[in-house]
């Protein structure tokens, strides 16, 4: 096995020292520099989408996703911008206008990540006209209830479900703005034949399109398992 | 020649509306209508979804009232669950619910219809008002604050926040009471009943100088709506709906919840949002009933507290049979306030509602449900039915306003047909006006216009649809 290399580079005019194979997400959050994230769980695989994470790179013209780029020698970073912040910020308009949030009676108000962003982001209002689509609420599950009008696509129950409970029930259907989380083969929740009632889906999920049943407004806190624990444990006893 | 006059917007309610007076070709009132010029849309959007949001959901409905569509709303899917919930919990949503009755009676009595009691329904537009008040009765105003405030302070404590709190849940409350609370607002309840006391008093030496307005301010024979219970006390939120008629002969009581929908019929003109609700047997629009605290007064055999109940003989001493005038609403508000102040005193000193247990839980055992309360206005009715697994389907909600709408068209009607004789127009006039409808302390939405400059327009215009006259503050 080889040593690791250690590479040096600067964010926001830090040196900073992190492992040839860390993210530029990863080495920032070793040195307490804070980058916004939502579809990003520790634990679980990246898939740079929500682009909440964009920083700029000295040398490139455009913003890159800190969860997905690995660092560089040399590199110089900066998390913070008059220009990263509007994006950001248009980032988070775009995802409440895409569907329907209602935080005041929403099961996740105040435990919800996107709102937290927001508020962070001093987003206080929406520039872009809501889409209000009309979107089923899925409650056929015994014990959970999905609720499209409030997902994000993030897919962190996508990647939770398939790449540590193992039974992958839940995907995207369609394209675009169109998409949405489907159980198995576009079934209700409650006649899925691979999900194992785990709740793990649940609890990762940032806001409050998954929810446990019984739940009233604002009584949704989410208990985020700590997955490369379990990764851990369960790698172990393969062994 | 016809002529309509028009009021709008009417000021000093909760809501936007406008009162349009049809003249007939001898310039007298011919008729009267109150129309409501919003739309809501509550019973339609809530299609879809869960119904463990509908408390929080529906007190949407009401900036000044939330309390009530949460209990309202949380008594519907309690029996959703088909649980009956912990006693702690139902008397920590009674207690809730009589403050939110202190602070919206006190909002309507001290801060939207005293402009017109204490300075006079002549007075310029310009200073009556809640400011006007203060400027000329400053010891008024301030205790009428401080009851208001006391019932939002109830509210606060009890559930987090003064408006739109989700504390009240399917099943009961999310939170227990807790001792610190008890105390602090037992040590208040002294110098609120003093003040709850006093006012009233106040109020019952004046009633001379407004005899006219008494005989003239909506005062007819109707039927009256309200909850009651097996003792036959005041109720505002558990028990089954009672009507009675003009002489307070018993019409009709409920055995169940979804019952009401055969009775009570709700009728649509198709010049306003709101529905015209009326007692079935009597028809459209003869059933006209009244809701609220004149009603439940006129309904409930006694108080059940020591000094409301003193109070209650007083009034009843005023005409025999139910009370008709609505401008005693004003009066009934006042020992209501005395009895919410005793009630949450009496309940507060029982250690037990401090216990623990205050939360039912369970899933969907029935489909369908109704759950009743007496908000501050009058009964008010959720109606539900929901799929198999939770979702609402179809609600009905039959707001407290909306049953006082024929009563209010028809006082509308009396104190135009007294004081506007000959399509005189005066800003005093129709003042007289407004206060009927401010009588019912209509909330017509979910606003308030308590305080400051309310433009009214108003119209006079013939059949051809030119204006005559206007004038406009
Ligand atoms: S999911 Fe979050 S942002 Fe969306 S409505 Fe709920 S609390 Fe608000």
């Amino acid at each position: 096995m080889t040593a690791a290399q250690i590479l040096t580079l600067t964010i926001d005019g830090k040196h900073v020292s992190g492992l040839a194979h860390e993210t530029l997400l990863q080495v920032a959050l070793e040195n307490d520099i804070a980058i916004p994230t939502l579809c990003c769980l520790e634990g679980l695989s990246n898939q740079g989408s929500c682009r909440l994470c964009m920083v700029e790179i000295a040398g490139t013209t455009k913003p890159q996703p800190a969860c997905v780029t690995l660092i560089q020698e040399g590199m110089v970073v900066i998390t913070q911008s008059e220009n990263l912040r509007t994006y950001r910020r248009t980032i988070i308009e775009l995802l409440f206008s895409e569907r329907n949030h209602i935080c005041a009676v929403c099961v996740a108000n105040e435990h919800c990540e996107l709102q937290t962003l927001a508020r962070d982001l001093g987003v206080d209002h929406i520039s872009f006209p809501g889409r209000y689509p009309a979107l089923p609420v899925d409650a056929s599950h015994d014990r959970f209830v999905l609720d499209h009008n409030r997902c994000i696509l993030c897919t962190r129950c996508v990647r939770v479900c398939a790449e540590i409970e193992g039974a992958h029930t839940w995907d995207i259907q369609g394209r675009g703005i169109r998409s949405l989380i489907t159980a198995d083969f576009n079934s209700p929740w409650g006649q899925s034949t691979t999900c194992t009632s785990c709740g793990k889906c649940v609890q990762v999920c940032p806001t409050g399109a998954l929810f446990e049943k019984g739940r009233s407004v604002a009584e949704m806190l989410k208990k985020r398992p700590s997955l490369p624990y379990l990764v851990s444990n369960r790698t172990r006893e393969q062994q | 020649m016809e002529q309509q006059i028009t009021i709008e917007p009417v000021t000093r309610i909760e809501g936007h509306a406008k009162i349009s007076l049809f003249l007939n070709d001898s310039g007298q009132v011919a008729d009267a209508r109150f129309q409501v010029t919003q739309i809501r849309g509550f019973e339609k959007f809530v299609e879809g979804r869960p119904f463990f949001e509908m408390p929080s959901l529906t007190a949407r409905t009401c900036g000044i009232c939330p309390v009530s569509h949460e209990l309202a709303s949380a008594k519907a899917c309690d029996q959703l669950l088909a649980v009956t919930i912990p006693e702690t919990a139902k008397n920590l949503r009674r207690l809730l619910n009589w403050g939110q009755l202190i602070q919206s009676h006190a909002l309507s009595f001290f801060y939207l219809s005293a402009p017109d009691l204490l300075l006079g329904m002549d007075h310029p537009p310009e200073t009556r008002h809640f400011l006007g008040i203060a400027a000329q009765d400053p010891q008024f105003a301030r205790d009428g604050i401080r009851l208001r405030q006391f019932g939002q302070q109830v509210i606060e404590r009890l559930a987090g926040r003064r408006i739109h709190p989700s504390w009240v849940v399917p099943g009961g409350v999310n939170t227990p009471l807790s001792e610190e609370t008890r105390t602090d607002l037992l040590n208040d309840i002294p110098e609120v009943k003093n003040l709850a006391l006093s006012h009233l008093q106040r109020f019952k030496q004046s009633l001379e100088q407004y005899q006219e307005y008494i005989e003239h301010f909506a005062c007819f024979p109707s039927l009256y709506l309200a909850l009651t219970n097996d003792a036959n006390t005041l109720e505002h939120y558990d028990g089954r709906l009672r009507i009675i008629d003009q002489q307070g002969t018993l019409l009709k009581d409920s055995s169940s919840p979804t019952e009401y929908a055969s009775w009570i019929g709700e009728a649509i003109e198709p010049w306003s949002y709101l529905k015209f609700p009326y007692y079935v047997p009597h028809g459209y629009p003869d059933g006209m009933y009244r809701v609220g605290p004149l009603a439940r007064l006129n309904i409930a055999a006694r108080c059940g507290t020591e000094l409301a109940d003193r109070e209650l003989d007083a009034f009843r001493a005023l005409q025999a049979g139910p009370i008709q005038s609505s401008f005693h609403y004003h009066y009934a508000r006042l020992i209501e306030i005395l009895y919410a102040v005793e009630m949450i005193e009496n309940l507060l000193s029982d250690p037990a509602i401090t216990d623990q247990r205050v939360r039912a839980t369970a899933g969907v055992n029935n489909t369908e449900a109704v759950g009743m309360m007496e908000a501050p206005r009058g009964t008010l009715i959720h109606h539900y039915k929901v799929s198999n697994d939770g979702l609402i389907q179809w609600a009905n909600l039959i707001i407290a306003t909306g049953h006082n709408n024929l009563a209010m068209h028809r006082g509308i009607l009396q104190a135009a047909q007294r004081y506007l004789g000959h399509g005189e127009l005066h800003e005093g006039l129709l003042n007289r006006i407004e206060a009927v409808i401010r009588a019912f302390d209509p909330c017509l939405a979910c606003s308030t216009h308590a305080v400051g400059h309310m433009p009214l327009d108003v119209q006079l215009i013939g059949p051809d649809g030119t204006r005559l006259k206007h004038i406009r503050r």
